[in-house]
């Protein structure tokens, strides 16, 4: 793979340096028999006649950070939509194949999606705090699952620690929520997801709409984060995988011969350094080197 | 071909330089024309009020607390709308309580919890088509089924009910549309939280939507309270000398009141019916400048 | 350290503790308090069905009664309206007089509120400016929300004597006259006609009246040739239900246009309309299930199929026009 890697232009190398670098800077954890969370296996999903996701095979392992990548329209958002059971509320959505959850069928007879995203969460692309204050929001995930806290203004501060925001609102915890900045808001989501104490804790494109610095501290925040909870997250940001993820899964998507729909795939999926250093597909390789996408 | 020198010439640029004179008195006329037709509408308005006030004024000042708290009268100047006004007070407090939760419960139960098919359209068609139906024939509704049918009589409950039933479609257009502008991202904020369907509506989106729905309500309202033609074709009486103390007595209502003054003969009635509409007016001014207040102030600005 | 909340103390067996040890996703409890809720609710929805069930059948009802008690050939032919005394046996019940009289005032009302209704749309949409304009749209507003018994009021204390029998003279207009109750129906058609066409010319693309400026037309031009087609179905779609409206209109009418069921094109006079008939009657002592009882109801119902076809019509064109620019 290397010979092949001397032929790839002098900007190119520097990237690759520079990824290389950020990787091997990660200090490699001694990670012992992993648990893992989701097993997908052959996972297909589609709305209406239109295959969106097509034979996904993954596993996501207790408290790491696993990238989805790749260029837009492949499925990633679809993918993680189907963790916490949100895809159920576009109409016409379908999964065939099975998504195991700690050993349970998430699409099984019997399973509740009110009980699969209590424990399931998710941060969005556009922050989307209540229009109440930052107190009501946390507060309002505990209450509507039926938590009792002894102290509800402890969880809620604890919540807003753990997501970094607490000694910036802690002085006017009544405010309305929409008067924060877009990393400020994003942030409370965070805390408001964590609030109800969940297992596993997706994000779509979280730093999307944001600032860059307001982005490099989410990106730190999932650092700490991922020590409680596992975290999924889907990025356009090759980078911000590369800085944060523990393995990352690559996706693309490719036109049906006949039709000219474009249906996603999974293409590689593997520890980070690996996806990002030594991928095993040309495909891979492509889009991490920036050739396309 | 390269063009002439004339065709190019500075003097072409200037207004005018194309357009005949003629066009530029017609464009002008025409703009002319179009301000003077906006001004009769509000001349027309004006005058309206001004008529109402040049005729109404005296009487009402002449005896603000005769006239507030008599009743009717054969005679025009011991004439009072007590029994009016506070017939339309408790119609409009009772058309309210009724309106509001089964509206607004139509308006949650379409927006958020309606599947698309053919009974969902049905019922959507059916309302907008209610909105286009005359008062009056809510009238007759009224008498056929609240005042005969369900023999409630000529009463204050037949009243409110049959303004209810006028009211309704007015009132789910306008939950429906601020239910509508709350943004889909709270509710996909709650659901991934763990919120029930119900949960998400009503602690999250029915609160972020009710000023919304209260000033189209309040504004609803204020409709029917000017209403005439219902109240008059289940029969409420003008002449009476009691204020109802149960919710199947016999009220007034002012529109009634002032139809009726309107219809007499003789001039000093003329000016009691322009009073009174100086008070329906005011009725109505108020209410809606509570509604217009609601809307400024509590609007959420997402 | 670990900055995620505690478990919370919640009772036992109530709710498996969240995260960790293998939670149960499975259903807990039937959340029968959300069923009957929706339950609830989808009733409130229902409830409208129910209410034109109820108009119908309380109009259908006594509509036969009546036509079982008078003819339907003479209802809808005869010229003469004359309910008989008492019981209202022996009258003659043509209905045509009154539809003539509510024709008139539809058709009268729309030519005082069409032409100021547009020229209003037009300027406000194309030409004033955003204070004029926040001035004049809620004064249209007003305009709408003054109660038609009021306007009656005007119209017989104004309209008829300091401005038609002014000009017109005392001894051609009657007190009670068709064109006072026009103007009058015509003021109040006036802000839905302006209304409606206005947001159909606002809807009207902008790109369309750049390319008629491009080349050098006039304000006037683009907004006679180029918006007003192009909003033409949604200005007609206001016209239809501003009709519509006149047509159910019964205060104004009943109080300036007068109570007299008459045949005639002549607008000074006094005509009664389908609802002026209807107010007029319930005036009066009329006992239920009488001839002049029954009668109410199937004027209701004539009304109610006119404005029911017209809103139909109306709602229609609006859909098309919808299509065009989504």
């Amino acid at each position: 793979m290397t010979e092949e890697r001397t032929q790839v232009s002098q900007d190119e190398d520097q990237r690759e340096i520079r990824i290389a670098n950020v990787v091997g800077d990660r200090a490699v954890e001694d990670r012992g028999p992993v648990e893992v969370v989701f097993r997908l296996d052959d996972v297909h999903v589609s709305y209406g006649s239109f295959l969106a996701l097509r034979g996904v095979n993954l596993e996501i392992s207790k408290n790491q950070i696993t990238a989805f990548i790749g260029p837009s329209g492949c499925g990633k958002s679809t993918l993680i939509r189907c963790l916490n059971r949100m895809n159920d509320l576009i109409p016409g959505a379908r999964v065939e194949g099975k998504i195991h959850y700690h050993g349970q069928d998430l699409y099984g007879d019997g399973v509740d999606p009110v009980e699969v995203r209590r424990r399931i969460g998710m941060v969005f692309q556009k922050p989307n705090p209540f229009p109440k204050s930052i107190y009501e929001n946390i507060a309002f995930g505990p209450r509507v699952i039926g938590m009792r806290p002894d102290s509800m203004d402890e969880l809620v501060e604890r919540s807003l620690r753990g997501a970094a925001l607490w000694d910036e609102v802690k002085d006017k915890l009544k405010q309305n929520a929409l008067s924060l900045s877009g990393g400020q808001q994003q942030r409370l989501c965070i805390a408001r997801a964590i609030a109800v104490a969940p297992d596993v804790i997706l994000m779509d494109e979280p730093c999307s709409a944001l600032d860059p610095m307001s982005t490099g501290r989410i990106e730190d925040l999932m650092e700490e984060l991922k020590r409680d909870y596992t975290i999924v997250i889907v990025t356009h940001n090759m980078q911000q995988a590369a800085r944060v993820s523990d393995r990352t899964a690559f996706f693309t998507a490719e036109a049906a011969p006949g039709t000219g729909d474009r249906t996603g795939l999974l293409v590689e999926f593997d520890q980070t350094d690996a996806i990002f250093t030594h991928p095993a597909d040309q495909r891979t390789e492509d889009y991490v080197t920036g050739r396309f996408g | 071909m390269t063009a002439s020198a004339e065709v190019l010439a500075p003097s072409r640029l200037r207004r005018g330089a194309s357009r005949t004179g003629f066009k530029i008195f017609v464009d002008a006329a025409f703009a002319a024309l179009l301000f003077m037709g906006t001004i009769v509408g509000v001349i027309a308005l004006a005058t309206l009020i001004w008529t109402i006030f040049d005729q109404g004024w005296e009487r009402l000042v002449a005896d603000p607390a005769g006239f507030l708290s008599n009743y009717v009268s054969r005679l025009p100047a011991r004439a009072g709308i007590r029994a009016a006004l506070v017939g339309s007070a408790y119609l409009m407090v009772l058309t309210a309580l009724f309106t509001f939760p089964v509206g607004v419960g139509a308006a949650i139960y379409l927006e958020e919890f309606a599947p698309r098919n053919r009974v969902t359209n049905f019922v959507e068609a059916n309302i907008a088509n209610l909105a286009g139906v005359p008062s009056v024939v809510y009238g007759l509704l009224g008498l056929g089924i609240f005042a005969r049918f369900l023999r409630m009589g000529p009463s204050l409950l037949a009243g409110a009910l049959t303004l209810t039933v006028m009211s309704l479609p007015v009132v789910i257009v306008a939950a429906r549309e601020a239910i509508r502008a709350v943004p889909e991202g709270i509710r996909l904020g709650a659901y991934a939280l763990g919120a029930t369907k119900w949960q998400t509506v009503s602690r999250q989106v029915l609160p972020a939507a009710m000023p919304g729905t209260l000033t189209g309500t309040i504004l609803a309202l204020s409709r029917a309270i000017g209403e005439t033609a219902p109240l008059l074709v289940i029969g409420l009486p003008i002449v009476i000398f009691s204020l109802p103390n149960d919710l199947r007595d016999p009220v007034s209502a002012l529109p009634l009141l002032i139809f009726d003054w309107t219809s007499r003969p003789q001039p000093a009635f003329a000016a009691a019916a322009a009073a009174a509409s100086i008070i329906l007016l005011a009725l109505l001014l108020a209410m809606n400048a509570v509604a217009i207040f609601l809307r400024n102030r509590y609007t959420i600005r997402w | 350290m670990s900055s995620r909340p505690p478990r919370s103390s919640s009772p036992a067996g109530d709710r498996p503790p969240a995260g960790g040890d293998s939670p149960s996703i499975a259903r807990q409890g039937k959340r029968t308090g959300e069923r009957v809720i929706i339950t609830a609710l989808f009733t409130c929805a229902v409830l409208s069905v129910a209410v034109t069930v109820g108009i119908v059948a309380v109009l259908l009802v006594d509509t036969v009664s009546f036509f079982s008690q008078s003819g339907l050939v003479e209802f809808l032919t005869g010229t003469v309206w004359a309910p008989g005394a008492g019981a209202g046996e022996g009258g003659q019940y043509g209905m045509l007089p009154l539809l003539s009289g509510t024709l008139m005032i539809g058709v009268g009302s729309i030519v005082v509120g069409l032409p100021l209704g547009l020229l209003t749309a037009i300027y406000l949409s194309e030409y004033a400016n955003p204070r004029v304009r926040g001035v004049l749209k809620p004064t249209l507003e007003i305009l709408a929300g003054i109660p038609t018994v009021i306007v009656g009021f005007f119209a017989l204390q104004f309209i008829t004597p300091d401005l038609l029998r002014r000009i017109f003279g005392d001894d051609r207009v009657f007190i009670f006259n068709a064109a006072a109750g026009s103007i009058a129906v015509g003021l109040m058609i006036l802000p839905i006609i302006a209304s409606i066409s206005e947001d159909a010319m606002r809807a009207v693309p902008s790109s369309l009246r750049e390319a008629a400026f491009g080349l050098g037309a006039s304000k006037r031009q683009v907004s006679l040739r180029v918006v007003v087609p192009a909003a033409l179905s949604g200005i007609s779609a206001s016209v239809i239900l501003a009709f519509s409206r006149a047509v159910g209109e019964t205060m104004a009418v009943t109080i300036a246009a007068g109570n007299t069921p008459t045949m005639t094109w002549n607008y000074f006079e006094s005509i009664q309309t389908l609802t002026a008939s209807i107010a007029q009657t319930v005036r009066g002592e009329v006992a239920a299930g009488t001839v002049r009882y029954d009668a109410l109801f199937a004027l209701g119902m004539t009304l109610f199929l006119l404005t029911l076809v017209m809103n139909l019509v109306s709602a229609r064109i609006v859909r098309r026009y919808r299509q065009v620019y989504s």
